[in-house]
Order: C-alpha cells, then structure tokens, then sequence
C-alpha cells in the first residue's frame, strides 16, 4: 500500500530577501513498508517527525529526497496527485478545524463533490459512510452541538465517503476525552475489521497501538524502532529514551520483573498479566 | 448579546416558503426592496402591507420572532424619524421655540421609518425561511453568469459558507480568551477610549493567531480531500426548480407590475 | 485561605429553549494547602465550577465564600479575589499574545498594578518556578514548542503569586513525557509553596497519581468527594457516569478474585508492585487487603 525508501523532508526558513536562514532536517531517511488491510501504528513525541512523515503520505508535503509509493502511484509525478488524495485520506488532530460545512451531511459529501461524483451516487456514499461511524442520526444537524468524538467521526466519515484505501490519522485523539477517543478509536477498528481499510494511526499514546498489527516509532526525523506491539513493547528502556511511556499493565509488569518476578517480556493487557502470575504462584 | 439578533438566524418551520428553491427567494427579496423603494402613494403601500402580510402569515414564522429582529435597529429608527420629522422644510404644523415639525417632515419620517421597517421583515424573512447553506447556494448557482466577466462566484460562495461555519466558533473563542486574559486581570470596560483600545490587544493577537491557525489547519484539511476549486464540482444537493418556483416567480412578476402601475396611477 | 461554596445553583440561558442546569446544588469547601483533582464526563459542569471559584461566572443562585466573605456582596473586591486565586484555562498557550516570553509573563503583575521592579521579580520567579531556562526570555512565546509555551502560559498566572492555583486539564494535547513534566512542576510548586492546587483532569491514572482528594462531577453535581482510594472503590458506579478506576485497580481487582491476597484498593503502579510482591512473598501486608 504505501512504501517509502531513504524519505527526506528539509523544513528551510528565509529571510525577507530570501536568503535561507535556516534548514532542519525534519526526516532524514525514512523507510516504510505497509501492506494493504494492515492497521499500522506509528508512535512519536511531539515533534518526532511523525506528522511530517503523513503529510507526506497524502502529498501535502513533498520530499526533498528518497521514494515515496502511495497505492501504486509515485508521489513525484504531478498527475498522480489527486489520486493518491482520493486513495489515502487524512484525518487531523483538531475536529473543528476538518469540517467544512455548516451541515453534518454537506461536510460529508465535500469529498466526493470535489471528485465530482455524481449527485445521486453522493447521496448513498454519505449514508454508507455516516453509518460506518455510526453516526448516521445526525445527518442534518450542525457539527457545532457535537462532542468532539463525534465531530472526530464525521471528520473519518467524511475521509470514506471519497472511498479511500487507506485512512492516515494524525493524532486524532489528541484533543479528545476518554470517551472521545474510545469512539474514534472503535470506530477506525470497524473500518479495519468489516471494510479491509488500511489504517495509519500517528499517536502519542502507547495504549492506542496494543491491538494494531504493526508499529513504528519514530524519533528525531527517523524510524528508530519497529516491530510487532508485543516486541516494542518490551523494550522498555529504549522506549523511554525516546520519550515515550508504558501503559499502566506494562509498566506494572516491567516493574515487577526488574523486582525478580519470572514474567514474559512485552504484556499488554491485565489479563495477560493475570495469567502469567497465576503461573509464578 | 450577539446571539439575540434574528436577523440571520434560520427558524425551522417547513412551510411552502421554506421549500422555496433559495434563488426564487433571493430574486423575491430584492423585488420586494424594489417595490418598497419605489411605491409612492397610498394603494402602492396597501398593496405592499398586504402582501408582506400575507408572507408572513404563509412563513409559519412567528410574528413576535420576527419583531425581535427590529430592537436591533431601534435606535436607527429613531434617528430616521427624529432627522426627518425636524429637518424637512415645507408647511409648517407646529412650531416651538426652535423646532418645527412640517407636514411634508410627518409625511417623510412616517414613509422612511416604515420602509426601514420593511426593509428589515422582508429581508429576515429570506434569512428565517432559508439555511445559510441554501442561501450560499442560490448565490452562487444564481450569479453564475457573472464568472463570464471573472468574478470568482464558486470562491465567493465557499468563503461565505466557511465563514458560516466558523462565526460561531470565533465567538465562543472571543468569550474564552476574555476570560482567560480577566483572570489575569485584563480589563475589558473601564477607563478611557485609548485605554480601551489598548486593553483590546491582549485579545485581538490571540484571536487572529487562532483564526489564523485555524485557516491554516482547514485549507490542509480540504486540499486533503482533493479540494481543487469550482471546476467539475457536483453537489449533494443541486438546485432544481419545482412547478411552485415558477409559479413564484409568476407571482412576483404580477406583483412587480402591480407596484409600479399603481406608481404611475397615484402621481 | 479556604473557598467554600454554599448551595451553589447555575442555569444557563435562563427562560430561553436551550436552558440547561449546568450546576446543582454544589457545596463543598477547599481548605488551604490541598492538593483537589476534579473529574467528570465532558458536560459534567467541572469547568463551569472552578470559574465559579474566581468570580468569572456568577451563580444563579447560593453563595460563595471566600475567607469567611461571601464574594457577591457588592463591597467585595473581586480583582483581590482573582489576584488570590489564579485560573489556568485548558490549552492556555493560546491566550499569549506579546512579543517576548517575559513581557507576556509580566501582563499578570502589570495589570495588579504592582511597581516596575516588581513586575520584573514576579515574571522572573515565575518562569523559573516552571522551569523555563533564561534563554528562552527575550524569545517571541510564539516560537517555543507545545510543552514550553504551555510553561509560559502556566507562569503567566503564577506570576500574579496567587494563593490557589486552578487548572483546567493543564495536559491536553501534550505528549506523555511532558505531560508528566508539567504535572511534577504543579506537585513541585504544592509541596515547595504550599500553594493550594485544584486539577481538572480526564486522566483517572494521573491524578491517582498526585492528587490528595478527588472531587467527581456528574450531571452538575458532586458525585463523590474523598481520597482518591475512596473514590476509585466505586469503579463500577464511576463507569455508569463515563469515568472509570485506574487500569492498575481493576487489575488487582482481577487477581483478588483469582485468590491471590493483594490490596485490590491500590491505585498507582508502584502501590500495585508492592501489592503483587507482598501477596507473592506469601505476607498479609496492608489493612485493605481482601479475602
């Protein structure tokens, strides 16, 4: 689905006279292999990169060095560019900043009228995608009134009425509470599950990636770990060099064993951990 | 505060002038302002009322709903009536000490008072019976010929419904700023005009920086969902004339005529 | 310095079709030197409560009293009031607006009407006490990174030197090592300045993690008020109102079932651990243990 080899982005600032006064290395050589259907994490502290490595994936952003493969299509070839927006959507961190139209369903449908779908097929395509985040019985209301876990739906509502193959979230959950980000989070396993798309979450929170499929953690421009949760997750120590920290259970296990208790590297959940001290009794 | 003003706000009510394709009621509303602007004498003015009236009643809005509309512009009215009442030479009715009220002044300042007062219901009752949604809308489908002569009507059109949208989240972002910087002890109503001026900037920077950013986040967003201007847009919900569009346009026509016959007929 | 809060009603847009009960019946008193976390479900009424708490909303109805005065009466200074207790909003770094880090630090004590010299010593203070290094000063705060503006919105208020220190989700948006940067700055200026502190949060694990008492809301109301292990007891009633325990406590709940003999009421990872290993180790340890 999206493949990067050896991507660079350079952020240059300039003066009034357009002289550079500044260059920060903002990726410096990041390679990425992700396969179709596959729900991918990449983890990052704020300012790791891992936002201007998913501008890149929906050529908001161009590199300034390496490959970058989207669905098939180059991102250096200019006709290739609307394509690759309408196969990989973005969903941002802020939900009101994302929605453009006064009118839950008129937002949804803003994708699909740029695509100049016509107007009958629009029609079914924001019911199918309203309903795929279960957010169907706001139809015509005002996103104003909204939580923010709702208006966050509409947002990926309004990323799958285009029929994406792919959904990049950038922080999504960010801004929400605990209920929010429960939503947002069921709802992009949904799409997982039952639609096969493939789905790049960019988040701060390790509790986020236990259950995704395959996780990146970015730091300083690089891919600096990658693997299955499970093998990320036991290694405590690099993590927290790259500001990072353990969901609860983790942490908890990680202590316990550091305190001599013949645990299994890389525990994720309670029951898990409950299993595995019934085995120490 | 901002909130208590109609004139703008959509009353849901789905009455016939609410199914109305908005680019009849734009088209309506300004034949109406023709007509109120142009009537002269008293059959023109019944035949107005009348019609206004009758708006109204087939509107389902509420006439009580519509009249808070006008406290907004009291005190215009009140200037209109004074200026005209005090300042129109002509036979004079009353006289005391400096102030003279002159026959044509009572004639003028009744005439003005009243057609700001239909300027007002006319044009609530398109923004009552109408989403801004429709309202942009019948815009832009209904001034699309002048993109012949370069005006970017799309553009327009997109700037107002994002304006739309985001109005309300600036206000709400204006009220928590005010707080947050009277917590630090800003001070939003006392001392002089300089001093209130100055006491603005620690209010105005974090609200432009905001929207600023917002515009930044959502010019992202639409580019990523393929956002490429007008050309070969579709629409969710195109503009389509039904039989009671044309009948209204009919109507309106009849109702043109008639204002300006009876112009002709009372002078 | 305590604050108490009497019967305390709000409505808002009262008469209107959108009227809303946004609190009910609040009464609660906050002693000098605690250190208060306030949870509830978005809408629960907990940021409408705490500007209650510096005069920035008026109740509908009760009374609020600040010291023994009750801050309604029309004699009260409420600029004494909010020079007294300082109000940290959710995301604050957007509320800078000058043209240097310290200049914005000075807006607070500026407007307190406090001599030049002064302004200074405060802003100065204030940055340090947050940990910002002096070579961030002269900096435009527009410049800085989240976490560093947020500390500079953070001295902005402290700067003022008040007694009470209110903030609304000072966290949101950080990234989990700043985070807990911010948070071990606030615990830091309760424990060194004995500065009275109330947390807004979403984070159940955080303020297990450093409050001393827990104040719930739900529906406008004080759902429980207590220790934070009191008030994590009722996990099941938390969930009902879109809350929940910490992951640590349903764990412990877990193994207890399971027979082995923890404290099921711990609330932290390091309270658990010692927990686990006292139970392994075969001793009883605390009084809360179950079975």
């Amino acid at each position: 689905m999206i493949k990067a080899k050896k991507l660079i982005h350079k952020y240059t600032r300039y003066d009034a006279d357009g002289n550079v006064t500044e260059q920060k290395m903002a990726l410096t050589g990041v390679d990425l292999n992700i396969k179709p259907g596959d729900f991918v994490a990449i983890l990052g502290h704020n300012g790791s990169g891992k936002s201007t490595l998913a501008k890149h994936l929906n050529v908001l952003l161009y590199p300034d060095g390496g490959e970058l493969v989207v669905d098939g299509k180059d991102v250096y070839e200019e006709k290739n560019l609307w394509d690759i927006r309408q196969s990989a959507g973005m969903v941002f961190q802020n939900p009101d900043n994302q929605i453009v139209a006064a009118v839950i369903e008129e937002d949804v449908a803003f994708g699909p009228e740029n695509l100049g779908v016509p107007s009958a097929k629009i029609e079914e395509r924001v019911t199918s995608s309203l309903k795929s985040v279960e957010m169907l019985s706001y139809r015509t209301h005002s996103p104003n009134k909204l939580s923010g876990g709702q208006k966050q739906r509409v947002a990926i509502a309004g990323v799958m009425a285009m029929e994406p193959k792919c959904i990049i979230l950038d922080e999504p959950t960010a801004m929400l509470d605990p209920v929010g980000r429960k939503e947002v989070l069921h709802a992009i396993h949904e799409l997982n599950r039952k639609k096969g798309v493939t789905i790049i979450l960019i988040t701060h929170y390790m509790e986020e990636v236990v259950d995704a499929d395959y996780v990146y953690v970015m730091h300083q421009g690089a891919v600096v770990m990658q693997g299955l949760p499970r093998e990320i997750f036991s290694r405590v120590e690099e993590l927290e060099s790259y500001r990072m920290t353990l969901p609860q259970i983790t942490k908890l296990a990680y202590e316990l064993k550091q305190s001599g208790v013949d645990l299994p590297d890389g525990i994720l959940t309670k029951e898990e951990l409950v299993e595995a001290l019934k085995q120490c009794r | 505060m901002i909130r208590d003003i109609t004139l703008g706000q959509y009353y849901p009510a789905g009455s016939i002038l609410h199914k109305l394709d908005p680019r009849v009621k734009l088209l309506g509303t300004m034949i109406f302002l023709i007509a109120v602007f142009s009537y002269r004498g008293i059959p023109g003015l019944v035949c107005i009322t009348v019609c206004l009236a009758a708006l109204i009643k087939l509107s389902k809005v509420p006439f009580s709903y519509m009249v808070k509309g006008l406290r907004a512009i009291v005190v215009l009215l009140a200037l209109t009536c004074v200026f005209n009442l005090f300042l129109t030479p002509g036979e004079v009715v009353f006289s005391f000490w400096k102030v003279t009220i002159t026959k044509e002044g009572i004639n003028l300042s009744f005439r003005m008072v009243l057609r700001l007062i239909y300027l007002i219901l006319g044009t609530s009752l398109m923004t009552l019976t109408t989403t801004p949604n429709q309202l942009t809308d019948g815009l832009e489908q209904g001034l699309k010929p002048l993109n012949r002569i370069h005006i970017p009507v799309h553009e327009l059109a997109m700037m107002m419904s994002i304006a739309l949208r985001f109005i309300p989240i600036l206000i709400e972002e204006t009220d928590k700023i005010m707080k947050a910087q009277t917590a630090r002890g800003a001070n939003f109503d006392e001392g002089g005009l300089i001093q209130k001026a100055k006491s603005m900037v620690p209010l105005l920077v974090p609200l432009f920086i905001s929207a600023f950013r917002r515009a930044n986040d959502l010019a992202l967003a639409m580019e990523a969902r393929c956002y490429h201007g007008g050309e070969g847009r579709t629409k969710l919900h195109p503009l389509r004339y039904q039989t009671r569009d044309y009948v209204a346009y009919v109507l309106m026509l009849v109702f043109l005529a008639g204002v300006v016959a009876l112009r002709f007929f009372s002078s | 310095m305590s604050i108490e809060l009497k019967h305390i009603h709000y409505v808002y847009s009262a008469g209107t079709a959108y009227e809303k009960h946004a609190l009910d019946d609040i009464n609660l008193t906050i002693n000098d030197g605690e250190f208060i976390g306030i949870v509830g479900h978005t809408g629960s009424g907990k940021s409408t409560l705490i500007q209650h708490m510096n005069g920035l909303i008026k109740a509908s109805g009760g009374e609020l009293l600040y010291d023994g005065e009750n801050i309604y009466a029309k004699d009260f200074s409420m600029k004494e009031l909010r020079n007294r207790v300082g109000l940290v909003f959710q995301y604050p770094e957007h509320q800078l607006f000058e043209a240097t880090v310290f200049e914005d630090v000075c807006f607070g004590p500026k407007n307190q009407g406090l001599s030049d010299e002064e302004v200074k010593a405060r802003a100065s203070a204030a940055l340090q006490s947050v940990g910002l290094s002096e070579k961030y000063y002269e900096q435009s705060p527009f410049e800085l990174s989240g976490g560093q503006k947020r500390r500079v919105a953070i001295a902005g208020v402290l700067a003022m030197e008040p007694k009470m220190l209110i903030l609304d989700e000072p966290t949101a948006g950080l990234d989990p090592k700043g985070r807990d940067e911010i948070l071990d700055q606030i615990q830091k200026l309760h424990r060194e300045r004995g500065l009275t502190i109330i947390l807004v949060s979403h984070s159940m694990e955080d303020v297990a993690n450093y409050v001393e008492r827990l104040i719930v809301m739900d529906k406008g109301s004080v759902k429980y008020d207590g220790t934070p292990r009191e008030v994590f007891a009722h996990a099941r009633e938390l969930e009902q109102i879109g809350l929940a325990a910490p992951q640590v406590t349903y764990l412990l709940a877990q193994l207890a079932e399971e027979g082995f003999a923890v404290d099921s009421t711990a609330i932290t990872v390091e309270e658990a651990k010692q927990s686990i290993l006292a139970a392994l180790h075969g001793q009883n340890r605390s009084e809360g243990t179950t079975i």
